[in-house]
């Protein structure tokens, strides 16, 4: 399974990830409709889909910034709580990068990395800067640490912001198009990275319609339109036979432009 | 000039303004801690916090400041002998009433402080907030540690005008009885009517020397401290 050859997702173990009937309303809009999920450890799926299919509330329900009407969304087997304690817990566990970075504008680089560190895993400041500068470094913007975010280029942000997510030793990570907000002589810094964490073994959930990340790093394809997951397959196979109409009309148009 | 050099020599000027100096800076420290709890109320996802912090600001702001001075002092002081000085002090009257015009200026200066604040709060992107959860911090550290310091930034400039407004506010305050700036010009004006002029000069400049250096440093603070994005 997967074009990364490492590790394959086993089948038996718990999923990191599962969702089960999911359903979500925005007023009558049915935003997500019975999305049934689940994401071995190790795996990594890229979601793709029309603008408005429902891809980015899909990830923030999984970190449950969205709440979702009914069915169960759970993490390791437990069930995302409700509100309070447990439910930072979880998130703490759940890494996410979102489009438009969302660094924190009045801190350092360095210190927006080793916010949670502190604050939630209860490190010790040299403990969680020392953590900090290894995960700077292994995205390559260790010579960053003391700029604020709007001294950074788009792609060195975003690198950030997944140093940012590792820095909690996350569980799972949410991408929602990482890439989507970058200037595209930056795209592939980021994507870069985003690979080789796929290939260390990181479970991921990415949406993103960059079909050179999806070739070479994803083990699946879920296909979303109109809040309904209609295919769902390997990048090799989904590319090249996609089953649905929806989904050949999505790849022409991705591919052609 | 004579004039001014006779005022100054019998009366305790520089006294007086030290009195109002402290109204303001203790009555600014309740005002910043009051109001801040007043905004987290606002923006918290608790309805009755909600309505709570609203319903101060709303019924404080427009309320005179004389009525709540007067309300602290009279009403609350006088009437239902709470005191906030221990009442066998040889200073309890001076204390006593000293300390209800802080509260007093804490609690109407709140509303404004509360109201720079919540502006301040919606500056800040909520994609700020959204991250802030995203690392595990919950709705607490998520204020203190993101959207509170990046809020107090944004309401540099208003908070600034806040101050200055307090600075000028005490003056309210002579009317209960505490001896700051303008409870000595009433006595000035009574004994020295002949010195009226002079007896506004050196208010008038009191007050500025006062208020001009705050709108500088808080100009100066919203452009240095303000959050590049
Ligand atoms: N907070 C909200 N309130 C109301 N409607 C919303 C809200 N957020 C999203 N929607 C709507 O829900 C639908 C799905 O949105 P979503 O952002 O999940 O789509 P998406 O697949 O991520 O699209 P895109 O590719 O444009 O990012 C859209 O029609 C959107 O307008
Ligand atoms: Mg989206």
């Amino acid at each position: 399974m997967g074009a990364r050859g490492t590790e394959p997702a086993t089948a038996d173990a718990t999923p990191v990830v599962v969702l089960t009937g999911v359903n979500k309303h925005f007023g009558t809009l049915h935003v997500l409709n019975d999305i049934n999920l689940a994401v071995g450890k190790g795996e990594v799926v890229v979601v793709l889909g029309p603008s408005g299919s429902g891809k980015s509330t899909l990830c923030r329900a999984v970190n449950r910034l969205e709440t979702i009407d009914s069915g169960t969304i759970a993490i390791d087997g437990v069930p995302l709580p409700e509100e309070g304690k447990a439910l930072a817990h979880l998130r703490a566990d759940v890494g996410m990068v979102f489009q438009s970075f969302n660094l924190f504008a009045h801190k350092t680089v360095l210190d927006n990395v080793t916010l949670g560190p502190i604050k939630v895993r209860g490190l010790t400041p040299p403990e969680a800067e020392k953590k900090a500068t290894d995960l700077l470094d292994r995205v390559g913007v260790a010579d960053q640490a003391g700029k604020y975010p709007a001294q950074l280029s788009g792609g060195q942000q975003q690198r950030v912001a997944i140093a940012r997510a590792l820095a909690m030793d996350p569980k799972l990570m949410l991408f929602d198009e990482p890439t989507s907000a970058l200037d595209p002589e930056m795209i592939n810094e980021v994507l870069d990275v985003m690979v080789a964490l796929a290939g260390a073994g990181m479970t991921m959930i990415v949406v993103t319609h960059e079909m050179g990340f999806a070739r070479k790093a994803a083990d699946r394809v879920v296909f979303m339109a109109a809040g309904q997951i209609v295919e769902e397959n390997s990048p090799e196979e989904f590319f090249t036979h996609p089953q649905t109409d929806r989904a050949k009309d999505f790849l022409s148009k991705i591919l052609t432009h | 000039m004579s004039g001014i050099s006779t005022l100054l020599r019998e009366y305790d000027v520089l006294g007086a303004f030290w009195v109002t100096i402290q109204l303001t800076l203790w009555g600014a420290l309740g005002a910043l801690l009051l109001g801040t709890v007043v905004a987290v109320c606002r923006v918290s996802p608790v309805g009755v916090l909600q309505r709570a912090g609203t319903w101060f600001v709303t019924l404080v702001r427009n309320t005179p400041l004389t009525l709540i001075v007067a309300l602290c002092a009279l009403g609350v002081s006088n009437t239902l002998k709470i005191s906030l000085a221990p009442p066998d002090s040889p200073t309890f009257i001076v204390d006593n009433g000293f300390r209800w015009g802080v509260v007093a200026l804490a609690v109407y200066h709140a509303s404004f402080v509360a109201e720079a604040l919540r502006s301040g709060i919606n500056t800040v992107p909520t994609g700020q907030a959204e991250a802030a959860r995203s690392i595990g911090l919950g709705f607490g550290a998520t204020l203190r540690h993101v959207v509170l310091p990046q809020a107090f930034r944004g309401a540099i400039a208003p908070l600034g005008n806040t101050l200055i407004a307090l600075t000028k506010n005490t003056t309210v305050v002579a009317t209960v009885g505490v001896a700051e700036a303008a409870y000595l010009m009433r006595n000035m004006i009574e004994f020295n009517p002949s010195l009226l002029y002079f007896i506004f000069i050196v208010m008038a400049a009191g007050f500025v020397v006062l208020t001009l250096p705050v709108g500088l440093l808080f100009t100066w603070l919203s452009n240095r401290l303000a959050v590049r994005r």
